[in-house]
């Protein structure tokens, strides 16, 4: 039987999909932000769109983040779906009161009253010496704050599928895409920056981890380049007879607890992967949730791989000490089996 | 006096030579950082490769804003700049060797090549930049307000992109030095551009020099990217300060000869923009202004060129021998001892 060829897209190519399906779905959705239209998105994400919709609903924006941030949350208020892009995820810092003080809170603080159907996507990531302003994750600044859904997509497939349900959803969702993962022609040309995505329109849960990879040994949680890396990791561990797990974690709020904890049951070691820095990070709340729930199922201490409490640093030798990456994530793995 | 001073009897033609041998070190130095970036990136362009990785930002037709503002400063005077930082450095005295080291990663760098072309601190010249869209201008506000508390008459000077004059920070500054009467100079660089967003899309007034009255600040509008009519505006802006009379916000109509950042494919400008920006190169034009002014003829212009060609590629050399730091050096300097 002849196997129809998959087709195959960039992380980019299948987000702007996802938003230009929605956008014809439902004529409520609209983007704005800064360079989303003609040049369509730094990172491509809304690429087609303004040829497709207009510059009604593909607006670019000055930089005015607190100013297009807050009209958004003001237009969901009202009933439409804005799809607001704050280019990279480090310019936070100048628009941060209207995210966490008015979109995370005004849903909570009207007792379920006001809806705020709105999207928040970010560029997220380091890897290409873009140094300390423009290289950060702050997986763990968004998720720790009450009021928002975070994810963090890893593949196409995820990218697309979780952006039609973040639109869809009726609560305010920062959506972090990574930029190495987004398949541009100028960065590092990853196999994992393309994959299959169907044409149709679909959704995949905001609050959902994937088991990308099953294994016995070892369980390794990771997200979005980390759980790249992981796998990378896994492929060698398995070389040397060791089977890892690897979870993509997706979402980091809601995070899935039971994923993790039936993962760890039946593997009984866990590492915890992240992109973020370590200290009251992804790590730190995966091992915790862990301790509480399954504590006498570990066979050894939670390892956990973060950058270590630095901001990233632009030379290249510098970045990559502080980065996770596969061989640091086999190193160890190696050191908790030999620990056993 | 020159033909020049009996012309224009308020400008120095020994400060226009100032200004000239900057821009043409900045230009040189640009034009070096365009080869420097692109090793390593052929044929296929990867961002993260080569001896200088990451974004770079060139200033390559700007210099006139860095020139015609830092002649009249000293190095007691303060200056912020954004993501596109060369020509300021250079034209405020920036330690060119350590800088080019800090572009190119290496432990001589001014950050021990913790930052990166955007993010370059020499205090010795009072010189700091950031890759935060108007972050710099709040701390220029308070660099003013040190000098003002201090009793001195230096002054601070924000350059910024016509695009962060959009941005909450300029107004919240403005507001704030004009309320405390603050020497503070915003220099607002309109190369046409945010990124890929033209000015007409993003700006609700024709130049940003109009919204000083919003203020009750002094504005000042210079076209066509001229030297000279930056040298004058930039004198009286900084008078002004050094005699507690208030801020200024000079708009200077600039051109942006390369990308956004390198890499960029333009696609948003019209092919013959920037062939019709260069044939109106303000370096050129100044050269020109010069030797009819009869003040230099073309050797010593030359002898200029030459000399800061050598004290550029000097520093593109120390950039280049110096050594990477040690990777486990990432760890330290969170904390200041």
């Amino acid at each position: 039987m002849e196997t129809a060829k998959k087709r195959m897209l960039t992380g980019n190519k299948a987000m702007a999909e996802a938003i230009a399906q929605e956008m014809e779905n439902d004529k409520n959705v609209f983007v704005l932000g800064e360079d989303i239209g003609k040049y369509g998105g730094i990172f491509g994400s809304t690429q087609g769109l303004m040829e497709k919709f207009g510059p009604e609903r593909v607006l670019d924006t000055p930089i005015s983040e607190t100013a297009f941030i807050g009209a958004a949350i003001g237009a969901a208020a009202e009933g439409m779906r804005p799809i607001a892009e704050l280019m990279f995820v480090d310019f936070f810092g100048v628009c941060m009161d209207q995210i966490y003080n008015h979109m995370a809170k005004i849903p909570y603080m009207s007792g379920g009253n006001v809806r705020l159907p709105m999207v928040l996507m970010t560029g997220v990531g380091g890897g290409y010496s873009d140094a300390a302003q423009h290289s950060q994750t702050l997986y763990a600044t968004f998720a720790h704050m009450p009021g928002m859904k975070v994810v963090a997509p890893s593949t196409p497939y995820d990218l697309k599928g979780m952006m039609a349900s973040a639109i869809r959803d009726d609560n305010p969702v920062v959506f972090m895409f990574h930029k190495s993962l987004q398949g541009l022609g100028w960065m590092d040309q990853l196999d994992y920056a393309v994959g299959h995505v169907p044409e149709e329109s679909y959704t995949v849960p905001l609050d959902k981890a994937n088991v990308m990879r099953e294994g016995k040994d070892v369980t390794i949680v990771g997200i979005q380049m980390m759980t790249h890396y992981a796998m990378e990791a896994a492929e060698r561990l398995a070389q040397d007879g060791i089977e890892a797990e690897v979870i993509d974690l997706r979402s980091l709020a809601p995070i899935d607890k039971d994923t993790i904890i039936n993962s760890v049951k039946k593997t009984h070691r866990l590492v915890v992967v992240d992109e973020d820095y370590r200290s009251y990070g992804m790590t730190a709340e995966i091992a915790a949730i862990v301790s509480e729930e399954a504590l006498y199922e570990l066979e050894s201490p939670i390892k956990r791989l973060a950058i270590p409490d630095v901001p990233i640093p632009y030379s290249h030798v510098l970045e990559d000490f502080v980065l996770p990456g596969p061989d640091k994530i086999v190193e160890t793995v190696k050191q908790m089996m030999d620990e056993a | 006096m020159t033909k020049f001073e009996e012309k224009q009897p308020s400008v120095s033609v020994d400060k226009l030579m100032w200004m000239y041998e900057q821009m043409a070190k900045i230009r040189y130095y640009e034009d070096q950082m365009v080869e420097a970036y692109t090793e390593g990136k052929s044929p296929v362009f990867n961002i993260g490769e080569g001896p200088v990785p990451g974004e770079m930002h060139l200033a390559t037709g700007q210099e006139p804003a860095a020139a015609g503002m830092m002649v009249h400063l000293t190095k007691d005077d303060t200056v912020t700049a954004p993501h596109r930082p060369h020509h300021h450095a250079i034209a405020k005295g920036v330690d060119l060797k350590k800088m080019t080291a800090e572009i190119f990663g290496k432990e001589s760098g001014l950050g021990k090549g913790k930052g990166g072309h955007m993010h370059l601190f020499d205090p010795e010249v009072k010189f700091s930049c950031g890759g935060i869209v108007a972050a710099g201008i709040p701390h220029a506000v308070g660099a003013a307000m040190a000098n003002k508390m201090k009793g001195k008459d230096w002054v601070a000077v924000a350059f910024i992109g016509e695009g962060a004059a959009n941005a909450g920070a300029f107004h919240e500054s403005l507001n704030l030095a004009a309320l405390w009467n603050l020497p503070l100079i915003i220099v607002v660089e309109d190369n046409s551009y945010g990124i890929s967003v033209p000015k007409t899309a993003s700006t609700s007034v024709e130049s940003n020099d109009l919204r000083a009255s919003a203020y009750g600040v002094a504005g000042a509008y210079v076209k066509d990217n001229d030297p000279v009519a930056m040298y004058k505006a930039s004198e009286e802006a900084v008078n002004r300060a050094r005699n507690g009379q208030g801020p200024t916000i000079i708009e200077i109509e600039t051109f942006r000869f390369l990308g956004h950042f390198q890499g960029d494919p333009e696609l948003y400008r019209d092919k013959e923009e920037v062939p019709g920006l260069r044939a109106r190169d303000p370096i050129m034009k100044l050269r020109q202004q010069l030797l009819d002014a009869e003040h230099v003829n073309e050797p010593e212009l030359e002898e200029i060129e030459t000399r800061v060609k050598q004290e550029v590629d000097e520093a593109y050399q120390f950039a280049r021998d110096s050594n990477y730091p040690k990777p486990e050096a990432a760890l330290d300097d969170v904390f200041t001892s």
